[in-house]
C-alpha cells in the first residue's frame, strides 16, 4: 500500500490543498506561524506533533472552522475562507471530517446521521438515499446498524459510523482528527486499514491529524511536524526518512518516542 | 515512599539547628508523616538560637544531617524545598549530601523542573481596566445577541421561501415537551397563583364592600398578567435551560462543528425547530393556565364568600373582554421568542471545559426571566398607552 496512487479524479494538476504563509492565533496569542505546505492529490498526508502544538486548530483552519490570522488556505487553488454562501458550501462538500469523537448527532440514527448530508446536497429520492446509507454502514462494517442510536454503540462503532457519515456525499479530501485516540490498538488499526483502504479504492486525499506512532508510520506518505517550542513547521517528509535522518532533535524525540537529553 | 517500617509508636518528627563552621545544619529525627504535619523552615530559623542571628556569624550555607532519621514521606520533601527557597533567595548554599539517596533523587527531580514564568501570570487589572473590559464584553454579548437574533431571522425568512426544509421531528419534540409534558407544572402553578390572588381580592376588596369584584381581580389578573408570566417563568426555567443544554452538549462533542463543515447552518436544523415549537405552544399553555388559574379563584370565592359559580363567572365575564385575554396571549407569544433565543443562543455560545453546559443552562434561564418581566413591562405600558 506504499506509494500513492496517481490521481484518478480531478482534472486540474493542483494541489489538493495549498497553505501559504499561514499564521494561527487562539485568544491573540500566536499558535504556530510560518507554515506553508501543500498536500497533494491522493496522499495520506499527516499533521504531527506534541500535545498542545496546534495540530487540532491546523485541522480547524484547513476545514474552515478557524479563520487564518494571517496567510492563506487555498483548496483546490480556491480561497475558501474569504468566500460565503453558496461557494462555500460548494467547497465544504468535497470535504469530509472525522472528528476525533465521531460527533455524530445524538438525536438521529445511524442511518439518518449518514442521510442527512445526502438529504441536504442532493435531490435524490428516498429509496436511493437509504439505499447509499446501507451501503456506506456497509463499507465501514455496520451492516444493520441502521437504526441504532450513536449512544447504544461502542466508541469504536461510533468512530467507524461517523467515517460512514463523512464519506456520505464522495468527499475529495477526508481530514481524520486523531483517529486513534480512545480505541484499543487493534480497533485503531482496523481503522488505519480502513484509511488505506478508502484511499485505494477512491482516490481520496487523506488529511490525518495525529500523534499515534504506530498509525503514522503505517499510513503517512508524508507528514509535517509541528514544533511547540519553534512555533513553526521543522519538518516535512516521509516518516521513515524522517525517522533516519531527523532535521532536527525534537523531531527525532518525537519519532522515536525518546526523552532523552531532556530537563 | 516509607524509609523506614511504620511503627505504632512513630516518634513525631523533630529537627535541630546547628551550626557547624559557616554552615547552618538541620538535624532531622523522628518519623517525618504528612498526617502529623510539618515543621516550618522558616519559623525553625526565628525559634532556634542557631537560626536567629545566622547572618552575622557569616552563614554561607545550609546543610541535612538525617542520620536520626525515621520514616518519611513528602512533609520530609516539603520542608526542605523550603530550605531551598530560602537559600535561593539569601544566596546560600543547599548542601544535598546528608540527605539519604531516595530523598536527593526526589529533591532534585523536583528542582529540575523550572518554575513557571511569573511575568506571563496575570497580575490584577487596576479597577479602571477591569471596568473596561466588563464593558467591553458586555458590550460584546450585545452583538453577540443581535447578531444571533439577526441569524434566526434569516434562517426563518430562508423556511419561509422555502429554501431551508425544517426537521419537523425536532419541532414536534419540542411540541411534545412542552405540551403534555409540560400541562402538570403548569397547572398547578396557575392554580395556586389564580388562589393566591383570590385570597387577596376576598382580603382586600371584603374591607371595602366590594368582595363581588374578586372575580373581575382573578380574571383580570391571571389573563392580562400572571398567566403568561407564569407560563413563562415555568418555561423558561424547563424549556430555556433544556434547550441550552442540549445544544451545549453539542458543541462538546463537536456536532455543532460537523454540520458547520458540511455547510448546513445549524440554526436552520437546530434552533429553528426548536424556536417554532415553542412559539406555537406557549400560546397554547397560557390558555390553560389562564383557565387554571380562574378556577382555582373561583374555588376560593365561592368557598369563602357568599358567591356561587353562577354569579362569580357572571361577574367575571360583565368585567374582563377578549382583548385582556388576547393581550395575555400576545405576551406569551413573545415570551416564547425569548426563551427560545436565550436558549438557543446560549446553548450554541458554550465554551468547551466542564462547566461550561451548567453555565449555559444557567444563564439561559437568568436571561430568559429578566428579559420575560421586561417585555412583559413594556407590554403593559403600550397597552396602558394604547387603552387596551
Amino acid at each position: 500500500m506504499i506509494g500513492a496512487p496517481r490521481p484518478e479524479r480531478g482534472a486540474s494538476e493542483a494541489p489538493a490543498i495549498e497553505v501559504r504563509d499561514l499564521t494561527m492565533t487562539y485568544d491573540a496569542n500566536v499558535v504556530m506561524q510560518g507554515l506553508s505546505f501543500q498536500v497533494r492529490r491522493g496522499e495520506v498526508f499527516v499533521v504531527m506533533g506534541g500535545s498542545g502544538s496546534g495540530k487540532s486548530t491546523l485541522l480547524k483552519h484547513l476545514i474552515g472552522l478557524k479563520q487564518p490570522a494571517q496567510g492563506t488556505i487555498l483548496f483546490d487553488n480556491e480561497d475558501f475562507s474569504a468566500a460565503d454562501g453558496p461557494a462555500r458550501k460548494r467547497v465544504l462538500r468535497r470535504m469530509g471530517v472525522l472528528y476525533q469523537n465521531g460527533a455524530l448527532w445524538s438525536g438521529l440514527t445511524l442511518a439518518e446521521n449518514v442521510a442527512l448530508p445526502l438529504e441536504e446536497f442532493t435531490s435524490l429520492n428516498a429509496d436511493v438515499i437509504r439505499e447509499v446509507v446501507s451501503l456506506k454502514l456497509a463499507l465501514v462494517g455496520l451492516r444493520g446498524f441502521e437504526s441504532f442510536y450513536p449512544a447504544a454503540i461502542s466508541g469504536g462503532m461510533r468512530k467507524r459510523a461517523a467515517l460512514a457519515r463523512a464519506v456520505a456525499l464522495d468527499p475529495e479530501v477526508l481530514f481524520f482528527d486523531e483517529p486513534s485516540s480512545g480505541l484499543d490498538p487493534i480497533t485503531a488499526s482496523r481503522l488505519d486499514d480502513l484509511i488505506l483502504q478508502l484511499r485505494a479504492s477512491f482516490g481520496t486525499t487523506i488529511v490525518v491529524v495525529s500523534h499515534d506512532l504506530a498509525s503514522i508510520f503505517k499510513i503517512a506518505d508524508r507528514a509535517l511536524f509541528l514544533d511547540i517550542e519553534q512555533k513553526t513547521m521543522t519538518a516535512l517528509g516521509s516518516p521513515a526518512d524522517l525517522r533516519d535522518h531527523p532535521p532536527s532533535e525534537e523531531v527525532h524525540r518525537f519519532l522515536t518516542r525518546s526523552s532523552e537529553g531532556l530537563p | 515512599m516509607t524509609a523506614a517500617a511504620d511503627g505504632a509508636g512513630a516518634a513525631p518528627a523533630q529537627v535541630e539547628l546547628r551550626q557547624e563552621d559557616h554552615r547552618l545544619v538541620a538535624v532531622l529525627g523522628g518519623d517525618w508523616k504528612l498526617e502529623h504535619g510539618t515543621p516550618r523552615f522558616d519559623r525553625l530559623l526565628e525559634d532556634s538560637p542557631a537560626g536567629a542571628g545566622a547572618g552575622e556569624r557569616m552563614v554561607r550555607a545550609i546543610g541535612v544531617d538525617a542520620r536520626a532519621l525515621g520514616a518519611w514521606d513528602s512533609s520530609l520533601l516539603a520542608f526542605l524545598l523550603q530550605a531551598v527557597h530560602y537559600c535561593e533567595r539569601h544566596g546560600l548554599e543547599f548542601v544535598a549530601a546528608g540527605l539519604p539517596e531516595r530523598m536527593a533523587r526526589l529533591l532534585a527531580l523536583v528542582r529540575a523542573v523550572p518554575e513557571r514564568d511569573l511575568d506571563l501570570a496575570e497580575a490584577k487589572a487596576p479597577w479602571l481596566a477591569r471596568l473596561g473590559s466588563a464593558g467591553l464584553s458586555a458590550w460584546q454579548a450585545l452583538l453577540a445577541s443581535i447578531s444571533f437574533t439577526g441569524a434566526v431571522v434569516d434562517s426563518l425568512i430562508r423556511l419561509l421561501l422555502r429554501r431551508v426544509r425544517l426537521r419537523w421531528r425536532d419541532f414536534w419534540v419540542v411540541v411534545q415537551s412542552n405540551g403534555s409534558g409540560a400541562l402538570p407544572i403548569v397547572a398547578l402553578i396557575a392554580l395556586l397563583v389564580g388562589v393566591i390572588i383570590a385570597f387577596l381580592g376576598v382580603v382586600v376588596l371584603e374591607r371595602f364592600g366590594a368582595g363581588y369584584y374578586a372575580s373581575y381581580l382573578v380574571g383580570f389578573g391571571m389573563l392580562r398578567e400572571m398567566g403568561a408570566l407564569m407560563t413563562g417563568i415555568i418555561m423558561a426555567g424547563r424549556t430555556g435551560a433544556a434547550f441550552a443544554a442540549e445544544l451545549g452538549t453539542m458543541k462538546i462533542t463537536e456536532e455543532l462543528d460537523a454540520f458547520s463543515t458540511l455547510g448546513i447552518s445549524p440554526i436552520d436544523h437546530l434552533v429553528l425547530p426548536r424556536m417554532l415549537g415553542l412559539f406555537v405552544m406557549m400560546p397554547l399553555l397560557t390558555i390553560f393556565a389562564d383557565a387554571v388559574g380562574i378556577a382555582g379563584g373561583m374555588l376560593v370565592a365561592v368557598s369563602l364568600m357568599d358567591l356561587n359559580t353562577t354569579q362569580f363567572v357572571g361577574g367575571l365575564l360583565t368585567a374582563v373582554t377578549l382583548s385582556d385575554a388576547l393581550l395575555g396571549i400576545f405576551k406569551a407569544t413573545i415570551f416564547g421568542l425569548i426563551i427560545g433565543l436565550a436558549g438557543c443562543m446560549k446553548g450554541m455560545q458554550t465554551g468547551s471545559d466542564a462547566g461550561a453546559v451548567g453555565r449555559s443552562a444557567t444563564s439561559a434561564v437568568v436571561m430568559g426571566i429578566t428579559l420575560i418581566i421586561v417585555a412583559n413591562a413594556v407590554v403593559d405600558w403600550l397597552a396602558a398607552l394604547l387603552q387596551i
